[in-house]
């Protein structure tokens, strides 16, 4: 790996009260690649993802302990201004959750927040970014039309150009189809192939086969432990725990 | 001798008619109370007791009509609802937005807000008359409004709070994700998701607040004229239509039912308002 | 520009953060700032009579200084006991025919009715009361058992009181069984049981809590109601005999005296002291409705 990593995680605990979730975590996420978190429910790998843009600060009966990287700094010190860090990152979660407002405006909220007024520059970014996320054919003719009355499918896509019209330089879904039919998983699993260009990616999955189709680098999770990490072909030819061996035979 | 099923069955059959009684004895009374009010209120009704305010010798059956009272019960109920809006929604987007990490805290909140909300409104009154010996205010706008915002407070809060707890925590989180700040969350998200039924308590609210007697019968004193100032005192319609058919004056007593009919007629307005607007609202937000 | 705008947006949201911890303030002192108003103006009675003479004594004569509240709890207790007596067995066959019974119609066009009714005003109720009620107990009712009354009764705020309270009660009771899980009266009928004895021994059983709590709160909103018991009842300060008979309950006390109470010593001291008892009574009456709710909920 040429490039620094961008985002480097050093000896990261996390306690719910007694019960430890993620125990001892050490990674490094590649810059401008696919990165596939995979394991079995409950091994910790949403609580990981949902570290990096400290949304775990929502829940007081969660302490992080360690250490987290994004670009050099360390997130989990930043005391005053969390927005600026989190709007490093953009958030795709499992459902999609559009805001109340009209697709225009959704997509538009991260600019507006941030004081952009100028209507040109916020109606080119909206169009761009729709049409990043493949939803500007469809919804070119009704963009002040409230979001909700889109498909499911199509209302992650627009949370995702959502996400993206922040600025982030990370993306992290959290397995971001689970709710989505087949052809609306495609697509985006398509989108995120073409994005890793610009940014950097990361999915949470439980689904074996869509790791398989998306992943330049794996973290194996197993229990709040990272197991095995690296290149694809490594993990699924030749994974070296039994852990992981057997997670593959079972395939899900 | 009869067996246990037929015993049974009778029962059964029994209180099935006891039942649909019920039911029928509900839907009757509202048709009793309206038409009555209608009835009652309507032959004493002209266009005069909405338009002009009391002239000479109006309790002894003069001329005149109760648009000081019309108008004192907006002013008292539409300052209500401002003043409890203003400490209701940040408390019940506090709740939902940035007190989420403490959670004894929100239950707290609503233990205290369904408390409040069972408060009778003598007793808010006697305490508005309280609020009013130690500020030395006398009856008054200011001292009314105050009265009647404490009032109804816990019901535009709890309405609101009910509407935001339908809320899934993902939107919470997807809103933190982009970068908003609690406050930017609390009132372009959170705000926006919950309008409808923050206009319906609102609603609600003001309902309640222009019919309320007890908690203005000690604070809002009474005038014939329209108040123009918050330390004027200001005739509401309950104390109109109260006042009015104590009133030995046979006349007197047919206009307290005109004035029952124009507040009746209000509050099902209100009703009505609600329930469209409800409607449309939701069509267009979700 | 970038600068200035995060700057602006951290300031909004701290001040805004500010006005929301106000906000919180207020209402947590509220009950406290209520309860503290009341006793303080109620000292000066307080002070100069012992709390069981002024609580169980019946005289009330304030311009000699006597200040029992005997007949006005008594009014209280007996007016808002009657009124539950007609309401609560109306609410609740009501509620369990439109749950168990009737189709959907029904329930849609009863909750336009509820939130009718819920939203008039206790001024029109009582108006009503007094072109309706008040000649049905005088003039019809009372005839019947050879009782001479004016009309203005127990029986009249009883029932007033009772029509107002349905809405409510109606509404939680509503709640209350349609909350109970469907399974529940599957397996009841599964298990052979009549679609009445199922009613009678698993629903009722189950929402019986919510049931009580739905009761309770009916009892307090009565308790608590003024203006229109006020112009049904007599307000005559004596222990009722029988339901023809006027009283005087506690919140139609604190209305009716309010323009004399400065000009006699002690009288104010004396209303605040009555709102302070109908606060407590209130208070306790609600914790413990909302929670047997609670725990409804719970199972």
């Amino acid at each position: 790996m040429s490039a620094t990593p961008i985002i480097k995680i050093s000896n990261l605990h996390v306690h719910h009260g007694e019960r430890t979730l993620l125990n001892r975590i050490n990674l490094e996420i590649p810059r401008n690649k696919i990165t596939v978190i995979l394991g079995p429910s409950g091994c910790g790998k949403t609580t990981l993802l949902k570290s990096l843009n400290r949304l775990t600060d929502l829940h007081k009966e969660l302490k992080l302990q360690g250490k987290i990287f994004i670009d050099g700094e360390d997130i989990l010190q930043v005391k005053e201004d969390l927005t600026r860090v989190r709007q490093k990152m953009g958030l795709l979660s499992q459902r999609p959750f559009p805001l109340p407002m009209s697709i225009y405006k959704n997509v538009a909220f991260g600019l507006k927040i941030n004081g952009v007024k100028d209507k040109a520059l916020v109606e080119e970014t909206v169009t761009r970014h729709l049409r990043e996320v493949g939803l500007w054919d469809e919804v070119k003719d009704r963009l002040h039309a409230p979001a909700a009355r889109l498909s499911i499918g199509q209302q992650q896509r627009l949370c995702l150009a959502r996400g993206l019209a922040v600025g982030p330089e990370i993306i992290l879904a959290d397995e971001p189809t689970s709710a989505l039919d087949p052809v609306s998983s495609r697509k985006i699993e398509q989108k995120f192939l073409e994005l890793k260009e610009h940014y950097t990616v990361i999915v949470v999955t439980h689904i074996l086969r869509q790791a398989k189709r998306l992943a330049d680098h794996v973290i194996f999770m197993y229990f709040g432990e990272v197991i095995e990490q690296g290149p694809p072909e490594q993990l699924f030819e030749s994974p070296r725990t039994d852990i992981l061996k057997e997670y593959l035979q079972v395939g899900h | 001798m009869m067996n246990r099923e037929t015993q049974k069955k009778i029962e059964e059959q029994c209180f099935r008619w006891l039942m649909r009684l019920a039911v029928l004895v509900i839907l009757a009374v509202i048709v009793l109370v309206l038409t009555v009010v209608v009835l009652k209120g309507g032959r004493a009704m002209s266009w005069q007791m909405i338009t002009r305010v009391p002239q000479g010798g109006f309790y002894l059956g003069g001329e005149g009509g109760i648009l000081n009272a019309i108008i004192g019960s907006l002013y008292v109920a539409g300052g209500a609802v401002l003043l409890a809006i203003l400490i209701g929604l940040p408390l019940v987007l506090g709740m939902h937005v940035s007190w989420t990490r403490n959670t004894r805290l929100v239950t707290f909140l609503r233990f205290l807000l369904d408390t409040l909300w069972g408060i009778p409104s003598i007793v808010y009154g006697a305490f508005g008359f309280a609020l009013m010996t130690f500020f030395q205010w006398r009856a008054s706008l200011l001292a009314a409004i105050v009265t009647v915002a404490l009032l109804i407070v816990p019901i535009i809060s709890r309405g609101l709070d009910e509407v935001l707890r339908g809320v899934p925590e993902g939107l919470l989180e997807a809103a933190h994700a982009l970068g908003a700040t609690k406050t930017e969350i609390a009132y372009r998200v959170f705000f926006r998701q919950a309008l409808p039924g923050f206009i319906t308590a609102v609603l609600l609210a003001f309902g309640r607040a222009i019919g309320d007697t007890a908690s203005v019968l000690f604070t809002a004193g009474y005038t014939d004229n329209l108040p123009h100032a918050l330390s004027d005192p200001a005739a509401t319609l309950p104390l109109a239509i109260f006042f009015q058919l104590s009133s030995p004056i046979a006349s007197v007593q047919e206009r307290a039912y005109a004035a029952t009919l124009i507040l009746t007629g209000l509050i099902v307005l209100i009703s009505l308002i609600t329930r469209i607007s409800s409607r449309r609202l939701k069509e267009n937000i979700l | 520009m970038g600068k200035w705008i995060s700057v602006t947006r951290k300031w909004t949201d701290s001040l805004s953060q500010s006005w929301m911890i106000f906000c919180l303030s207020v209402l947590l002192l509220l009950p406290l700032v209520i309860g503290l108003g009341l006793i303080v103006r109620s000292m000066p009675v307080l002070k100069a009579y012992s709390l069981s003479a002024l609580l169980f004594s019946s005289a009330w004569s304030p311009m000699e200084g006597a200040f029992g509240f005997w007949p006005f709890i008594i009014g209280s207790l007996y007016v808002t006991l009657l009124s539950v007596v007609i309401s609560a067995p109306v609410s609740l066959l009501a509620a369990i025919y439109l749950t168990q019974y009737a189709s959907g119609k029904w329930m849609r066009g009863v909750y336009l009715v509820i939130d009718v009714l819920a939203g008039i005003p206790s001024v029109v109720y009582g108006v009503w009361g007094v072109i309706v009620l008040v000649p049905l107990c005088g003039d019809f009712l009372a005839p019947l058992f050879h009782i001479h009354s004016s009309g203005y009764c127990l029986l009249a705020g009883a029932l007033v009181l009772a029509v107002m309270c349905i809405p409510y009660m109606l509404n939680m009771l509503i709640e209350v069984l349609r909350a109970i899980p469907v399974e529940l009266k599957e397996a009841s009928l599964a298990l052979g049981a009549t679609y009445w004895d199922t009613i009678k021994k698993v629903l009722l059983r189950r929402g019986a809590s919510g049931i009580i709590a739905s009761l309770g709160l009916g009892v307090s909103k009565a308790l608590g109601e003024t203006i229109a018991v006020l112009m049904v009842v007599g307000n005559v300060a004596q222990i009722p005999r029988h339901v023809f008979d006027s009283a005087y309950p506690l919140p139609a006390l604190i209305a009716n005296n309010f323009g004399e109470m400065m000009s006699v010593p002690l009288y104010d001291g004396a209303l605040m002291l009555a709102a302070l008892i109908l606060f407590v009574i209130i208070i306790c009456f609600n914790g413990l409705a909302n929670l047997l709710i609670v725990k409804a909920h719970r199972e």
